[in-house]
């Protein structure tokens, strides 16, 4: 009955199915096969990553939840402990953007008050296709529109996060969320049933046909055909999960639960599946039981249908009543579909006959894990020699790239999100990293999303490290220590052998600089077969960064605050210029290796930030990332008070477009009043790293001199209007 | 002042309302729940932001059916403080305790964002601690903040001083850009007739604590609970 025809469409090998055969004891039926694709599907197993993955540091004092539960957890003391985790949706997103984006907030949502938790938080890593192309603005303009719509109704913040340009994702865009959620310590639930006899509930929005092999073919690459794959996409209902949400912490604050787990991936096939096996128990359910939303779905569909906004609940037998009464109370569906058995089988009924029998590890544990073909790193690039002229007039190159989508100002977006519901947003989107207080606290927490696809394409490995030591910078600049990593890794099809290069090479890059920054991985989320027709994106690592500042109070922003104060620069500029923003946008160059990082050097450079921070010694303290020293200072003028501008003197022997817009790493730039230079130069010294005082805040225009001579000058009106304007006017309607 | 916040199914902005009039404004607070048919005895009914119902049919439609609505007109009529602020405003709306209605923003996408709005009378419930004029700095977060009243309506909300505040620069200067929404003549905020009943856009519980930026929201929480 299994024929090729029908292994290919549920996107499993011959040897996969053979394996399942031995794994059941016989041949799978077809809704068993349905459940093992969903299950074995990449997206659900890992199972080409799952070798490398092994190598991130997960271990920490304060990690109460590692890898493996829907979200990590973190102790922050006093009690609390906060819940996080990013999760791609990609592949929904392209195909329609609006639905596409929605459904991965609320997935992400359940995730983590699946834990306990309340959210706090969301944040997003957005990358599309260059603004030109109509095409592009549309996917852009639904994903946030569909971002907006889910966060802003039910009512967690949007706080920041990135968003990027690139031909490559001009057929991939990437959507990526990540949500963090703050729980009592004593108060963290896991997707566990307890022992045998204990009820299985169903509680939610009603199945249907929406979403069904949504999995499947998250694991597969797409064609020109991929538009017939709409109806794979789910709908989502906010305001239905804004109403689970309340009932899932209700039924837990009261503790009337023993388990739970969200439906996501693949249905509820995976909660099925997943909570019996974490806790060595089987689980029986009837299909009939299940709340359906329309006539005639077979068991395949029931089993394997995405419909949103629902999760499956275990509780003890005389605590049932009570946790229908909270769903009640929240007009919501709470249904007895089955119960906890011993043996460790999957067994499921439809109309009074046993559908699927299998073993539970097999779904979950026994997937065959994949060492891939990797291919040989390339031959290291002989020295790289610049024959790119240097621009005359630097001062118009800054605008250009001030108005290049990636480094343009991206309030179109944020304004878009609210982003201040829950009154805990104590600096607002476009900061280094957002700041959230914690009410009745002092400590407060940041967090960060951040990644450069450009460095990791050419040196996955440095694009990895990059990325770590970036997103804690940005921690650093605000005055945040990082607590816990979570990743969200993109890539193209993990078949193709350079491809899993990319994944394996930019996992050592990431481990490596987790270690070296003490810094816990405690979940993510591998993203393969970004390709459309054939082309992979670049390889690209998200990270997500949570740090604490022990004081709300010493927060530091990036804005310039008062004139006369002096501009230090934390590290030193060298002649960084491949990989960069600059000569992408000018150039259109995206050659040659990415910048050097030297972690040693990175962790120093942070510790005198954060150090000078805690002492109260900074005004204002802002990454020099994308667009160089001199986008730096021009952000730094935006994002301060009245317009102020700098006066900033340079004198390395460098070439003077390196100087301006190279991305040499581990610098952060900072403002101190002129009687605490002496003090913060102090501190740098003592950490080993070169700082100096290189200018003062003052005037209204951006001025810089290299060696004497004025290289670039720039009204910062001019400036913040090309840093402002660029990305409205891609979506002005024209008239 | 006993304040009751109002939640009904979607509401998102009750616990930052309640947070704000409770534990910043040091108010005896209680929550209300849409489907009773009690109000607790409170001298002012809040109703919160959010997207009560999801707001798939219309901002506010629904919500003007939960049982607990029933009290609060009777409570309104008897001349009870009623505050609604978004989502709450336009419930009032639908509820025809205030006259007119939302459209959508005007250039048709949700704004969250610090607005300037002008205080056009310090002689009411809910302005009287405010100065002459004084301009306030405060978020709002919506879609459908797009005021509208038909022509006759709106002139007799003007002769009748009801609009309470209008969008401005920081300056006080009601200026087309300012109006970020499009409202007819700028109104971020009205009250009924009576005076007793107001509604609008702008978020006073998120500007209530310096940390978050603006603490200009307290003007009229402190208006409401008058002197001590």
């Amino acid at each position: 009955m299994i024929d090729p025809k029908i292994l290919a469409s549920h996107n499993l090998t011959r040897e996969e199915y053979d394996l399942i055969v031995r794994l059941v004891g016989r041949e799978p039926n077809l809704t068993e096969l349905g459940v093992f694709s969903a299950m074995w599907s990449e997206h659900c197993s890992y199972k080409s990553s799952k070798f490398y993955l092994k190598r991130l540091p997960t271990q920490g004092t304060a990690v109460v939840q590692g890898p493996g539960e829907n979200a990590g957890i973190i102790d922050i003391g006093d009690g609390k402990v906060i819940v996080f985790k990013i999760e791609s949706h990609n592949h929904p997103s392209f195909i329609e953007p609006f639905q596409g984006a929605a459904t991965g907030v609320g997935g992400i949502l359940r995730d983590i008050f699946t834990m306990g938790a309340r959210p706090i938080a969301l944040l997003d890593s957005l990358r599309f296709g260059p603004l030109t192309a109509g095409k592009n603005r549309a996917v852009m303009d639904g994903v946030i529109a569909g971002i907006s719509s889910y966060g802003n109704s039910i009512g967690v913040p949007t706080v920041g996060g990135e968003v990027y340009f690139d031909d490559c994702y001009a057929l991939n865009p990437i959507v990526n969320v990540f949500c963090l959620g703050l729980a009592d310590k004593n108060k963290v639930f896991y997707a566990k049933t307890g022992g045998a006899g204990n009820a299985v509930l169903y509680v939610g929005s009603k199945t249907g046909r929406d979403g069904i092999h949504g999995a499947t073919m998250a694991s597969a690459e797409f064609g020109e055909e991929t538009e017939h794959k709409r109806p794979n996409v789910q709908v989502g209902d906010p305001f239905k999960e804004k109403l689970l949400l309340e009932a899932c912490l209700e039924v837990m604050e009261k503790g009337l639960i023993v388990g739970i787990q969200d439906m996501g991936a693949a249905g509820l096939t995976c909660s099925t599946a997943e909570m019996p096996a974490k806790s060595g128990t089987g689980l029986e359910i009837d299909l009939d039981k299940v709340p359906q939303r329309e006539e005639g779905m077979t068991p395949y569909e029931i089993l394997l249908s995405e419909s949103q906004e629902r999760m499956l609940i275990v509780a003890r037998p005389d605590e049932v009543r009570a946790v229908r009464a909270v769903f009640a109370k929240w007009d919501l569906d709470a249904v007895e579909i089955g119960k906890v058995i011993e043996g460790g089988r999957m067994r499921v009924r439809f109309h009074g006959e046993v559908v699927v029998d299998v073993p539970v590890s097999a779904v979950v544990d026994l997937c065959p894990v994949y060492q891939r073909p990797v291919a040989p790193p390339p031959s290291p690039a002989s020295s790289i020699h610049l024959t790119h002229p240097v621009p005359k007039d630097l001062g118009a190159v800054l605008l250009d790239l001030l108005s290049s989508p990636t480094i343009a100002d991206k309030e179109w977006v944020f304004r878009q999100y609210d982003h201040m519901v829950q009154t805990n947003t104590a600096v607002l989107p476009g900061a280094d990293a957002a700041v959230l207080r914690i009410k009745d606290a002092k400590k407060a927490l940041a967090i960060t999303l951040d990644g450069n696809s450009l460095y990791a394409r050419i040196d996955p490995r440095s694009g990895g490290m990059i990325a770590v030591a970036e997103a804690c910078r940005n921690l650093a600049c605000v005055g945040a220590r990082p607590v816990g990593v979570t990743n969200c890794l993109n890539f193209g099809n993990p078949e193709k052998p350079e491809v899993m290069r990319q994944f394996k090479e930019v996992v050592e890059g990431l481990s490596e600089a987790c270690r070296a920054f003490d810094i816990p991985v405690t979940g993510g989320n591998v993203s393969f077969y970004n390709d459309t027709e054939g082309v992979s994106i670049h390889p690209t690592p998200v990270l997500g960064v949570v740090g604490i500042l022990e004081d709300i109070d010493a927060v530091v922003t990036p804005g310039f605050k008062r004139s006369g104060d002096a501009v230090i620069l934390l590290g030193a500029n060298t002649e960084e210029m491949t990989g960069s923003e600059y000569l992408k946008v000018h150039f259109r160059d995206l050659g040659g290796p990415p910048p050097l990082i030297d972690l040693v050097r990175e962790k120093a450079v942070q510790e005198t930030c954060l150090a000078a921070a805690e002492a109260g010694l900074l005004d204002s303290a802002h990454d020099v990332s994308e667009g160089g020293l001199a986008v730096c200072a021009a952000e730094c003028a935006f994002l301060g008070a009245g317009g102020l501008g700098c006066e900033i003197d340079l004198d390395e022997d460098i070439r003077k477009d390196a100087l301006l817009f190279g991305e040499a790493q581990s610098r952060i730039l900072v403002t101190a009043a002129p009687a605490n230079v002496g003090t913060l130069l102090g501190l740098a010294r003592r950490q080993g790293i070169p700082a100096r005082q290189i200018g003062t805040v003052g005037g209204d225009v951006l001025r810089i001199r290299h060696k004497g001579q004025d290289v670039l000058t720039v009204p910062v009106q001019d400036a913040r209007a090309a840093w402002k304007e660029a990305i409205p006017r891609q979506f002005t309607v024209r008239s | 002042m006993k304040f009751g916040v109002v939640t009904f199914p979607g509401s998102n902005c009750d616990f930052d309302t309640f947070y704000a009039l409770r534990d910043v404004m040091g108010q005896p607070t209680v929550g209300l729940w849409h489907k009773d048919h009690s109000l607790q005895g409170v001298d002012c009914v809040v109703l919160p932001g959010g997207f009560s119902y999801g707001d798939y049919l219309r901002s506010g439609a629904i919500a003007r059916f939960s049982p607990l609505m029933r009290e609060v007109g009777e409570f309104a009529v008897k001349g009870g403080l009623v505050l609604g602020i978004c989502n709450g405003f336009q419930v009032l709306l639908e509820l025809g305790l205030l006259p007119g209605a939302m459209l959508r923003n005007k250039h048709l996408k949700f704004l969250c964002r610090f607005v300037t709005v002008r205080c056009e009378s310090e002689r009411t419930r809910f302005t009287n601690r405010s100065r002459p004029g004084q301009v306030l700095r405060i978020p709002i977060a919506h879609f459908d903040g797009n005021y509208f009243a038909p022509p006759e309506m709106l002139a007799e909300i003007e002769a009748n001083g009801q609009v309470l505040f209008r969008y401005t620069d920081p300056e006080g200067r009601p200026t087309e850009e300012a109006n970020f929404n499009g409202s007819l003549h700028g109104i971020a905020g009205l009250t009924n007739r009576q005076g007793n009943v107001m509604g609008m856009m702008p978020h006073p519980e998120r500007a209530v604590d310096k940390l978050l930026g603006s603490v200009d929201g307290r003007v009229i929480f402190e208006s409401m609970i008058g002197r001590p």
